[in-house]
Order: structure tokens, then sequence, then C-alpha cells
């Protein structure tokens, strides 16, 4: 990460600025301002401690950013760093197996197993088209069991009746037994907690585990915990194997550094995050605004990152020129592709936008994500020197091959194609006069080419990406877009956590 | 099992982390950078925060010992230290005679305890001869008002309920109108549990404060947070935010007998220095207690509390 870093500020400032170094004394005074940050976020000392190291050898000698302060570039490098650690690893949760896959909720009393079960049952049905069944192992809080059935109810998947003289041993046997017989996709085991860990309670689960197998063991912790966290997430994961972690209670104004104490020590990801009552109320875990909000220094991050970017304008810029002398062949059309993808692909770009956040949830139903990016990357790559310059050369063999080479089809070749044209046609028509017109088109035009979902974007299409395009400014040099296109960014309301720029730097593709 | 023992039990996971490096450290006159680094970093793990285990730590430092003073010196001294800021908020929940009935409001957010405290604290005044009463105030949560009818059950007392998801400062209204013509000593009301950034259930708690209020001026005579002992640094924020909508007049701080560090009193104690009536070490009744500056500290630091009880003289 930090090298990417690295690597793209050396880049950038070759040329443009004298390069000079972080010494050690900046850095460290830097970092006692953010080990208060990481502290006062009730991130664990241990866990403080060990990635204030870390950090710390990274940062000393790393290429100074010209009109940064440097404790200002340090807290960048930190808030990267974080997102790093919080975000690797992320891997979907583990369903598609041969039927049922067994999801275990663990965790102590109180931090939102039960309600989470139910979530992750109504996630797992709307959002995956799973047939869930959720039974609870909680014999000792009847209140629980009635709760999960009521969620259960509401969401309207299977429960598991449960009898009052059952053991949760005896009751996990018979809950595999019955998703087995109803063709249940997935089974979700809630299981009782304990105000703290207790011998009793991990011998139960252990016993539970052995008996159902999991695919998933969840780890629910409330966003709120203290410095107890670390101890928590150990005990647990040394005794039943975690695979993931939900937090609790991020809807609260906690700074949630809980989360990477149990990240670090589990090494398991984040998977989820409960954002409030309702039902539906469970998240993607996003590490960059999980970074911000720990390290509650959004304003600096922003700040070196929009440093970094007026000099990537330069860049920018000379991209623009040669769009406007009406030059655009497949390469100029990849390298779009790929600042969609920095800018964390439309779905991304769009939920930066102020009162878009909420249709993510649409986007991302319909299938708007970085896959599609991907695959038009993929097929760019696919083509020869001589065709990206020439697409006038892909006959039909050739578009044949491309498809095989890319994994893909013909047809989407085709709209590759078909797109790249439309694109190219609307430069030579802008010429000089590039302007936010062309930005509609260009989106207008992947949206009705390339995108699956053409037309398809509930409530949003036509309005939403106008009012997207009409916030872009001229150029569709991406990185120009970025560094001023967006405004007001990172001092949204709840986004404290997206870079100005968003996120430039955060995705490794 | 006294409260005393159930507390250190409670806090024995920190104590004796506290203790091992305070072992380590107690070896010399005076502590030296590291040595003080180490104690800050004790007592942070304790929940203290950085600004008040920083605080402490430099106060500590200040002092001097004798060549040959023992480890077990030092550790009376940090527990001192912590007696002396915690003396002032160790109050009482005393419930003044003159009022009828004498109100106390219970708030915080969401699964911090206070349907539980409330119970146990009708419980408390119950044995103390008082006439009590309790309003089931939070209409929001399915179980709350059987889970407090429960209480009422158990200790004979009357629970003034609303429909659920009806208006609970309507609840809370009525619950005056009842206690007062009853007559009662005691009222206590019991709220939904919220979130501290949500300012609309801020706003609706803001209500239930003021329709008290028009009742009776002087109610309610304590509005009192229910905080959870096992929550870290967000209890400053929640206290500050609960504060302002219903200006708070103490705190209770629940589930110190489980994971609890129970060092954010402290932090609570030099941010706001709002009394600390009672304190939760167990599910029983009778665990919740008035809380003390030594019993607490002692248990923290991992000596005795005769130790620090004979130096307050």
């Amino acid at each position: 990460m930090f090298d990417q870093l690295k690597d793209k500020f050396q880049s950038v400032f070759d040329g443009l600025s004298k390069k000079g170094a972080l010494s050690e004394k900046d850095v460290e005074a830097a970092l006692r301002e953010v080990r208060m940050a990481l502290l006062e976020a009730d991130v664990a000392l241990p866990v403080a401690r060990e990635f204030i190291a870390s950090i710390k050898d990274k940062a000393i000698g790393a290429t100074a950013i010209k009109s940064v302060r440097p404790d200002q570039q340090v807290i960048k490098i930190v808030h990267d760093g974080l997102v790093e650690l919080l975000g690797g690893d992320a891997a979907p949760l583990t369903i598609d197996v041969a039927p049922p896959a067994v999801i275990l909720m663990a965790g102590l009393q109180g931090s939102g197993k039960t309600t989470t079960a139910g979530k992750l049952a109504l996630r797992l049905k709307t959002r995956y088209k799973k047939n869930v069944m959720v039974a609870s192992l909680d014999m000792t809080r009847p209140a629980a069991r009635e709760q999960l059935r009521l969620l259960g109810e509401q969401a309207e998947v299977g429960i598991l009746t449960e009898a009052d003289n059952e053991t949760p041993i005896q009751l996990a046997r018979r809950a595999l037994q019955v998703a087995k017989l109803k063709a249940h996709d997935v089974l979700i085991l809630d299981t009782a907690g304990r105000l703290s860990i207790d011998a009793e309670l991990m011998a139960e689960l252990k016993q539970i585990k052995q008996e159902t197998n999991p695919h998933e063991v969840l780890l629910v912790a409330d966003a709120l915990t203290g410095q107890d966290a670390v101890n928590t997430a150990q005990a647990f994961h040394e005794e039943i194997g975690v695979t993931g972690i939900v937090l609790t209670r991020m809807d609260g104004d906690s700074r949630g550094g809980a989360a990477l104490s149990m990240r670090h020590v589990t090494g398991q990801p984040i998977k989820f995050v409960g954002v409030g009552e309702k039902q539906d109320a469970l998240e993607e875990f996003v590490p960059d605004r999980l970074a911000g909000r720990i390290l509650d220094m959004g304003d600096v991050v922003a700040l070196v990152e929009k440093a970094a970017a007026a000099i990537e304008e330069e860049e920018a810029m000379r991209m623009a020129k040669r769009m406007a002398s009406g030059k655009f062949d497949m390469n100029d059309f990849l390298n779009q592709l790929r600042q969609l993808q920095k800018m964390g692909g439309l779905g991304g770009i769009l939920g930066m936008l102020p009162g878009i956040g909420k249709m993510q949830k649409q986007l991302n139903a319909a299938g708007i994500d970085d896959s599609l990016l991907k695959r038009q990357e993929a097929i760019i790559l696919s083509m020869t020197k001589k065709e990206r310059v020439s697409v006038g050369l892909l006959n039909a063999s050739r578009r044949k091959r491309i498809a095989a080479g890319s994994g893909t089809s013909v047809q989407e070749v085709n709209k590759v194609v078909k797109q790249y044209q439309e694109m190219a046609k609307m430069m030579k028509r802008m010429g000089s006069k590039a302007g936010a017109a062309g930005l509609k088109a260009m989106m207008g035009g992947l949206g009705g080419g390339g995108m699956p979902a053409a037309g398809g974007m509930p409530q949003m299409d036509a309005e939403a990406m106008q009012k997207m395009a009409s916030q872009l400014p001229p150029g569709m040099g991406g990185q120009q877009m970025l560094g001023k296109g967006l405004p007001g960014l990172g001092g949204l309301p709840g986004l404290g956590g997206l870079p100005s720029r968003g996120g430039k730097s955060k995705r490794k593709k | 099992m006294s409260w005393f023992s159930k507390l250190t039990d409670g806090l024995k996971k920190s104590s004796s982390k506290m203790s091992a490096s305070l072992t380590s450290l107690f070896t010399s006159k005076t502590l030296d950078a590291a040595s003080l680094e180490e104690l800050e970093d004790a007592l942070i793990e304790a929940d203290m925060g950085p600004k008040t285990a920083m605080a402490i730590a430099e106060e500590l430092a200040a002092m001097k010992f004798d060549k040959e003073s023992s480890q077990e010196a030092w550790r009376i001294a940090l527990g001192q230290i912590l007696v002396t800021r915690l003396t002032d908020v160790a109050q009482p929940l005393a419930i003044r005679e003159d009022q009828s009935p004498h109100v106390i409001l219970l708030v915080g957010v969401n699964g911090s305890g206070k349907t539980t405290t409330a119970g146990k604290l009708a419980s408390h005044f119950k044995s103390q001869g008082k006439t009590v009463m309790l309003a089931a105030g939070d209409t929001f949560r399915a179980a709350a008002t059987e889970q407090l009818q429960g209480w009422g059950q158990r200790t004979d007392t009357e629970v003034v309920t609303g429909q659920e998801g009806s208006d609970s400062a309507a609840v809370a209204y009525q619950a005056m109108q009842r206690a007062t013509d009853a007559g009662i000593d005691v009222l206590i009301i019991d709220t939904a549990g919220r979130l501290q950034n949500r300012s609309e259930l801020m706003d609706e708690l803001a209500k239930i404060h003021r329709v008290i209020g028009k009742y009776d001026e002087s109610a309610p005579h304590d509005s009192v947070i229910v905080l959870d002992g096992t929550v870290g640094q967000n209890a400053l924020s929640q206290t500050k935010a609960f504060s302002e909508v219903a200006q708070l007049t103490g705190m209770i701080i629940t589930k110190l007998d489980g994971s609890a560090k129970g060092g954010v009193v402290l932090a609570l104690a030099e941010e706001f220095g709002l009394p600390v009536h009672m304190v939760g070490v167990g599910e029983q009744v009778d665990d919740l207690q008035s809380f003390t500056a030594q019993e607490f500290a002692a248990a923290l630091v991992g000596v005795p509390q005769e130790a620090l009880t004979q130096d307050q003289a």
C-alpha cells in the first residue's frame, strides 16, 4: 500500500518539486497525536502501539509532498495504513457451498447477535436470493428465541421451532437436519451470549461448532466496546476460530476503534456493520469510512490529498489536451475506464454525490459495480496494440479472439467497441469546446451501451446520471475532475471518511 | 459475596494486569520516563482514556518515596490519587423527604441496563421502607414494558404503562399524576434507550423531561444516566449529549462485573464531575450498590480497601 502511494507520489513529483523526505522527528511528533486519537477511539493499547510502530517505519524517509506540513502528510500515511489494515483480506461470505451453508453467530451478551442474525437472514434472502433458515440455540434466554422468531417471521425466512427441553447441541443437530430436509441454502445459528467470556460459554460454542461444521463463524461485537475488545476477540478466536466480524451499533457516534483491535488480533475481516434498529440496517463494511472515523482527522487527510491532486492535475491537463485535439483511441478509452475504477467505480462516484448515496443499494442491486469496468478493461487489454489504435481492424474473427482472451462474450466486445465509437464521435464533435455536455454524453454512453442494466436502474438512470454529470467538471481527465469537481466532499456529514478525491489511492487495481 | 469482592472480581482482569505492570514499576524512588509511560499504559488499558491516564500518571510521578518504600506503598499512593479524584463524585442517591413523589428519570443508550436498574432501584428503596412506583416510559422496545412489569411483580410495585408505541412523555405525565395522587415517595421513570447522536430521539427525551417539569417544577429531582461499564471512551460522548437534553444530575454505572475495565469512571469524573450514585456488579437484585471511592479505587489498583480508608482521616 505504502509503496504504491510512494511510487505514485514519486512519479508525479519527479520534475515538479524538489524531493525532500520525512524526518524521524517529523514522524514522531505527528505519531504522538495519532496515538492519542487512536486511544480516544478505544483502539486497544497494544494494537495502537504496534500499528504506530509499523507506520513509523514506513513514514520515515517517505518523499515529502510540497505545500503540506510533514505532520499532515504523516497523518495521511496513517489513514492509508488504517484503510489497508481494516480492509485487507476482505472476502464475501462463504455461502455458495453444498447447502446448507452454516453461519454461526457468536459474541457477548448484548452485542447484537440475535438482531444481526435476523438482519443477515433478510439480506441473504433479498440480496443473494438464498433460501434461509434461522435457528436460536439460546436456551438460557427465552426472550432471545422469541426475538429471533419474530425477526425470522418479518424476514419471511425459515424458522426452527424449538422444544423447551433440548440442549443447544441437540438443537444445533436438529437445525442442520431440518435445513437439509427442507433444502435451505443457508442456516443461521444464533447462540447464547454471556456478560463476559466464561469457560462454559466457550465449551458450548466449541461443541456447537464441532457438531455443525460452520462455513462462517461471525463474531458480533458492539462498536462501543472499550479496551476489552481485544480480549474478547482473542478469546473467541482462539477457542472457536472466527472467520469474520460484524460490528454493531455503528449508527452511534462511537469512533469504532474496537474494530481495529478485533481485526488486528483475529486477522479476520470485518464483514458487516449494523447501523440501526431496522431489519435492513446492515451494511457492507467500508474500510475507508471507518478509518476516517477512528482517526477523526478527515480534514488533514483531505488537505494532503488535495495537494497531491494539484500536482496530478498537470497530467490530467495533458490528457485533456489530447482529447481536445480530437484524438481518442482505445488506449484513451482504457485510461478512462481506469480512472473510473480509481474513483471507486461508477457506484463509488455516484455514492459520493450528495443525495445519491441512498441509491447505492439500487445500484448494487442493478449489478452496476466494478466488475463491469473490470470486464471492459479486460476486453481492451485483450486487443493488440494495433487494434487499440485502429479499431477498424476488429473484424468478426478478431472479436471472437478478444472475447476468448478476456473471458467474455462477443456481445460484450461489441458493446465496448460501440461504446468506444460513440465516445470517439463525441470527442471529435466536442473538439476544443470540451464541456460538461461531453461528460454527460459519456456517462450516458456508458449507461446505455455497456451497462447490462441499461435503462433498468430504478428511478435514477437519466436523472441521476444527469445530476452526476452536471457536477463533474469538463475535461474528463479523471484526475482533474477529482481535484475540483466534487464540491464539498469530505465535508459532508457522514462522509468524513471519504477522501475528497474519491479514494484515489484506496483501490489496488 | 460482598459487593467489594464482586467488584474486585469483576475488575480483576484489569487490576491484575495493572498490578503486574505496577509491580515492575514501583521499585525505584521516583518514576523514570519509561516507567511513567508504562504506568500510563496500564491506566489506559483500564479504559481511563489517554488524557486522564496521563494526568494521573504525572500526579504519581510528582510524588517522592523513600528508597526502601515497597511497591505496596506506590500502589496505595496510586489508590489514594484515585480516591481523591472519586470522593467528590461518590454520592448516594438521596431521596428528598419533602417531595411526594421524588422523581427519578433514567436515561441512556440502548442496552445500558436502564430497565433492570429501574427494577433494582425500586427494590432498593422498598427495602428502605419507601413507597415506590415505576413508569414504563420505554414504549418503543417491545419487551421493555413486560420486563418492567416483571420487576413490578417481583418487588410488589405498581407499574404505570402505556400502549406500545404510544407517547412516552404521556406515560411519564400520567405516572406523575398517579404517584402524586397516591402519595408515593419515589417515582422511577424508565425511558427508551437512544443513541446520543439520534437527534429526533434526543428531542423526544427533552420533551419527556419538559413534561415532567411542567407537572412539578422541581422534578425530575434526579436525572440519571445509566452507563454500561464495558463501554469505552464513548461514555464521555453519551454523558455530554444526555446532559444537554436531560440536565443530568448523576450517573449509575452497570455491568462492572463483566469484562468492564472500570477506568472510564475516572475519565467521567475528570470530565464532568457528575455524582456517581450506584454501580451494578451483578445480575441479582442487591447487586446494585452505592458507589464508594475507596472500594472502587482499591478494587482497581488491587489493594485491600482498608489501606485506602485509613489514610483518609
